[in-house]
């Protein structure tokens, strides 16, 4: 449903994707992994179109999505959670969570689709349900990054990008993030692009993956061949260490 | 008929070329940053992995050869330290040293999965018992026609090569359905069968897969009729990875190739440009997965052809046709390449002089024969026949450890031998392939 071929993108004079090309499937979990600076952040923000393409394709199940404005980009079906959540803190849950379905409510009502949706994202999150009249900014961090994937999915996108989602997390709370990852894919059968700092992690939720490094790709796989990959192990995984959600 | 893995296989066209370029770009990036061989001729060309956009850019790539190999002999195209490879093979050189080839944990697991496809193509499955005629050793070709039947499921009987009556015995008694070996050394069971009265319809043997040394489709039916099985042809080459690269399905049409793990180009030989799709020309292969041993454009030296019409069987992947030939001087001898440098060498180490000589190819019956025809010159004329005896010997021993093949050396008139202009004839090929 994603192709991308040959993007390139700079930050400044700092040429920041060189060449990228990649491709998702439907309902396929891809995971980007690689150092800080590979690169992995960019991509995102540059198929939303937060950074400008310098070169490249982009298509997104058949339309072309490379040199279109961010909210064009939303419409076609992709939705951003972003890296740190970035949750309106003055706004209530609920606010939050509307605003996520901006566009839909702007172009043509769907009123009643858009409160239905709002009453789905309560049922998959019930945490949310019960802070629903509270302001984003007292939730607690998972709180937090469980509102900003449901203020994502109320754009109803075919494909939800996720940047770090684990960040600044406690294990048990990353666990739960996971166990959300996984339910959005097998319930609800979203595509889903992930970048995650966890790479053992991402990798174990993940259909495929790719390795980022200075910019570029250096190698694509399964994500079981990926875990099993000694260079991924060595620069990524640390071998032997096992993440307390795993123990 | 099954597919061994539908996803890659019978991928559309489009999404095959967006993999290929993806892992294309990837395998770029690894060579470039690992392997000095790789990077040096990048930079001789002022080009970076970069460059590649697109698959056709493919064509701006320098070639690697036979002789890259010689030069790096024997780990310097290795783009992953030795810790990391699991496995060593080696196939014959064209001067004297082999070349070598590693693997890592996953090449191996890739390699098994790549081989398990044609083998499922030629119609192998979990219930077949496969008997292994290969050599095992440090050619490729048993372990990984071993692994891909240990994959699929398959029980493997790692016969090796040679022992005719005891292949035969084994075959008749553990009810073998599944034969794999060198076309010719079919043939040779066939006949030994027909003489020790044994009727192969008697045996559970139903397929063989049959590689290492090219082979007509008179061979095919002649096979297929005596043994009464479905024989299929497949192609590989320890270079690039061993067989794996391509294999026919059973209708029989050509090889499919894994284009997922190779990308498949024609060259003319004697340019290197590349040529349309369905010419005749050498092939030259690019590996997309690989991990220990990548390779960027190697020339096969083999001929063949490409067809990216659609096949009967369901499968997408463009289909090789069986080799044709070689762009250089390699003989292939009961599965064994062999070159005639190699045997200048020899014959030079032991005279101490190039000698006039000429090789003599034979089929007998199935079996290929090797006569090697010295001329005789004053270094090596000998009054007693002993010792005329004990340097024949002495020069087919050596042969023979260094072609790992046999062959009967005779000594020859001076003179007798015809001087060609410019590139002398060294070799007879009287076989009908």
């Amino acid at each position: 449903m994603l192709k991308i071929k040959n993007i390139n993108a700079y930050y400044g004079k700092v040429h920041a994707l060189k060449n990228v090309s990649l491709h998702l499937n439907r309902g396929e979990i891809v995971t980007l992994i690689g150092a800080n600076g590979a690169g992995k952040t960019t991509l995102l923000n540059t198929l939303s179109a937060i950074i400008p393409t310098a070169s490249g394709e982009m298509v997104l199940e058949g339309k072309n999505i490379a040199g279109l404005a961010a909210d064009r980009v939303v419409s076609l079906g992709l939705s951003q959670v972003p890296e740190g959540r970035q949750v309106f803190n003055p706004l209530t849950v609920e606010e939050n969570l509307e605003l996520g379905a901006y566009l839909r409510y702007r172009m043509g009502g769907q009123r009643q689709e858009i409160s239905e949706d709002l009453e789905r994202m309560f049922q998959m999150f019930p945490r949310l349900k019960e802070r629903r009249r509270q302001a984003a900014g007292t939730l607690s961090g998972g709180e937090q990054q469980m509102l900003a994937i449901g203020r994502a999915l109320m754009a109803r996108p075919k494909l939800l990008l996720l940047d770090e989602p684990s960040m600044g997390l406690a294990p048990l709370v990353v666990q739960d993030i996971f166990k959300v990852i996984r339910m959005l894919r097998e319930e609800e059968g979203t595509s889903i692009l992930l970048v995650e700092q966890n790479a053992r992690a991402a990798l174990k939720v993940a259909d495929r993956g790719y390795v980022l490094e200075t910019g570029k790709v250096i190698l694509e796989g399964k994500a079981t061949e990926l875990l099993e990959n000694k260079d991924v192990q060595r620069a990524y995984l640390g071998r032997d260490k096992k993440e307390i959600w795993e123990r | 008929m099954s597919i061994w893995d539908p996803d890659y296989e019978c991928m559309p066209r489009e999404e095959m070329e967006q993999l290929q370029l993806e892992r294309l770009q990837a395998s770029l990036n690894r060579v470039y940053k690992n392997v000095t061989c790789y990077r040096n001729k990048f930079k001789e060309l002022g080009i970076v992995p970069e460059d590649v956009t697109s698959l056709a850019d493919l064509s701006k790539l320098p070639f690697t050869t036979k002789e890259d190999l010689r030069l790096n002999y024997p780990y310097g195209m290795f783009a992953v330290p030795l810790r990391e490879v699991v496995r060593i093979h080696s196939s014959s050189g064209t001067t004297g040293k082999p070349t070598v080839v590693g693997y890592t944990k996953q090449d191996v697991k890739v390699w098994s999965n790549l081989v398990a496809r044609f083998m499922t193509a030629a119609g192998v499955n979990h219930d077949d018992v496969v008997q292994i005629a290969f050599g095992y050793g440090l050619f490729t070709g048993a372990f990984g026609l071993h692994y891909g039947s240990e994959m699929i499921g398959a029980s493997v009987i790692p016969m090796g090569a040679g022992n005719t009556e005891k292949q035969i015995m084994i075959m008749q008694d553990y009810r073998t359905t599944a034969l794999v070996s060198t076309p010719s050394y079919a043939v040779t069971i066939a006949e030994r069968m027909e003489k020790m009265g044994i009727d192969p319809k008697s045996l559970c043997l139903k397929v063989g897969l049959f590689g290492g040394e090219p082979w007509s489709e008179a061979m095919r039916r002649e096979i297929e009729s005596r043994l009464g099985i479905s024989a299929t042809d497949n192609y590989g080459l320890s270079e690039v990875i061993g067989p794996g690269v391509a294999g026919e399905c059973q209708c029989k049409c050509g090889m499919h190739i894994s284009e997922d793990a190779f990308l498949a180009e024609i060259i003319d030989p004697d340019t290197g440009k590349t040529l349309p799709p369905g010419s005749i020309g050498e092939l030259v292969l690019t590996s997309l997965t690989k991990e220990a041993f990548p390779m960027v454009r190697y020339r096969t030296r083999d001929i063949t052809s490409l067809d990216y019409t659609k096949c009967d069987c369901g499968r997408t992947t463009v289909r090789m046709k069986k080799t044709m030939g070689r762009s250089d001087d390699m003989l292939i001898i009961k599965g064994v390449n062999v070159y005639p440098s190699q045997i200048e060498d020899v014959l030079f180490a032991v005279e101490g002089c190039q000698p006039h000589y000429q090789l003599v190819v034979d089929r007998k019956g199935a079996l290929d024969t090797l006569e090697i025809r010295i001329e005789v010159t004053e270094n090596i004329f000998f009054d007693e026949m002993k010792l005329q005896k004990a340097f024949l010997d002495n020069v087919e021993r050596r042969i023979d450890s260094v072609l790992g093949v046999g062959a009967v050396v005779k000594l020859v008139e001076p003179n007798s031998i015809p001087r060609a202009e410019g590139k002398a004839s060294r070799v007879i090929d009287n076989r009908k392939i």
